[in-house]
C-alpha cells in the first residue's frame, strides 16, 4: 500500500485536479488549439493571398464560398480560444494584485469573445448574403 | 489566511542578470509575438466586418491595407504570425520529450528565425505574384 506522506488526501489525489482546480485541462486545450491553429493559420494565409488586390465582387465570391467560410469560422474559434488562454497565462504571470488580476482575466475573456463574435458574424453575413 | 509579508531580501535573479542567448531571446519573442497577434486580431475583425458592411467600407479597408503603412503592418503581422507558429512547433518537439540537449535547443531557436523569415518572404512573393 502506498504511504500517504503528502498533505493531500487520497481523495484529492485521485481527483487529480491539483490546487488550480482544473488539472491539466488548460495546458491541454492550449496544445489542442495550437495543433488546429497550425493547420488553420496556413489555410487563412492562403485565403488572404487569394484575396490580395481583388475588387469587392471577387472578394465576396471567395469569402462566401461555404468551404472558405467554414474554415474561416474554425480559424476564428480556434484562434480566439488559444489567444484567450495564452493571454490569461501572461496576466497570471505579471499581475499580482488579486483584484486587478481577476479584472484583467475577465477583460481578457470579454475581448476574446467580442473579437470572435465580430469575426463570426461578419463571415456568416458574407456567406448568407445579407 | 494570513497576509504574505514581503521580506526585504534580494529577489531571485531576473532578465537583467542573464547574458542574452538565442533560447532566451526566442522564448521572450514567442510571448511577445503572442501578445502582438492578440492585439492584431482587432484588425482582422475590422477587415471582416468592413467586408460584411458592403462595397464602400470594404474599399476603404482595402485602401488602408494597400497603403505603404498598411502593407508595413501586414508584413510585420505575417512575420509575427509565422514566428509564433515556428515557436509553437518548437514547443511540440519539446512536448514529445525531444530536443532538450544544449546544441539542439540552440539550433531550434535559430531555425525558428530562419524558418519564419523564409516563410514570410515566400508568402509575400506568392501574394504579390498572384495579385
Amino acid at each position: 500500500m502506498q504511504s500517504n506522506s503528502s498533505l493531500r488526501t487520497p481523495l484529492s489525489r485521485v481527483r487529480g485536479l491539483g490546487s488550480a482546480k482544473s488539472g491539466t485541462g488548460h495546458f491541454w486545450l492550449q496544445r489542442m488549439t495550437a495543433v488546429s491553429n497550425l493547420v488553420l493559420t496556413l489555410i487563412f494565409l492562403g485565403i488572404v493571398i487569394s484575396l490580395a488586390g481583388k475588387p469587392y465582387p471577387a472578394a465576396l465570391a471567395i469569402l462566401s464560398h461555404p468551404l472558405v467560410a467554414i474554415l474561416m469560422l474554425l480559424f476564428v474559434v480556434s484562434g480566439c480560444v488559444h489567444m484567450r488562454i495564452g493571454m490569461q497565462v501572461i496576466i497570471e504571470d505579471y499581475i499580482h494584485g488579486e483584484g486587478a488580476k481577476i479584472a484583467a482575466v475577465m477583460a481578457n475573456t470579454f475581448f476574446a469573445i467580442a473579437v470572435g463574435a465580430a469575426c463570426a458574424y461578419a463571415v456568416l453575413k458574407l456567406s448568407f448574403g445579407g | 489566511m494570513a497576509e504574505i509579508k514581503q521580506a526585504a531580501r534580494p529577489l531571485s535573479p531576473h532578465l537583467q542578470i542573464y547574458r542574452w542567448s538565442w533560447t532566451m531571446a526566442m522564448s521572450i519573442a514567442h510571448r511577445a509575438t503572442g501578445v502582438a497577434l492578440y492585439a492584431g486580431t482587432v484588425l482582422i475583425a475590422a477587415w471582416l466586418v468592413a467586408a460584411a458592411s458592403g462595397p464602400a467600407a470594404f474599399d476603404t479597408a482595402q485602401a488602408i491595407a494597400g497603403s505603404w503603412f498598411g502593407l508595413f503592418v501586414l508584413f510585420g503581422y505575417s512575420f509575427v504570425l509565422l514566428h509564433h507558429m515556428a515557436g509553437g512547433v518548437r514547443h511540440f518537439i519539446w512536448d514529445m520529450g525531444k530536443g532538450y540537449d544544449p546544441q539542439t535547443r540552440m539550433n531550434l531557436a535559430k531555425y525558428s528565425v530562419v524558418v519564419s523569415g523564409g516563410l514570410t518572404l515566400l508568402v509575400w512573393i506568392v501574394g504579390l505574384a498572384v495579385r
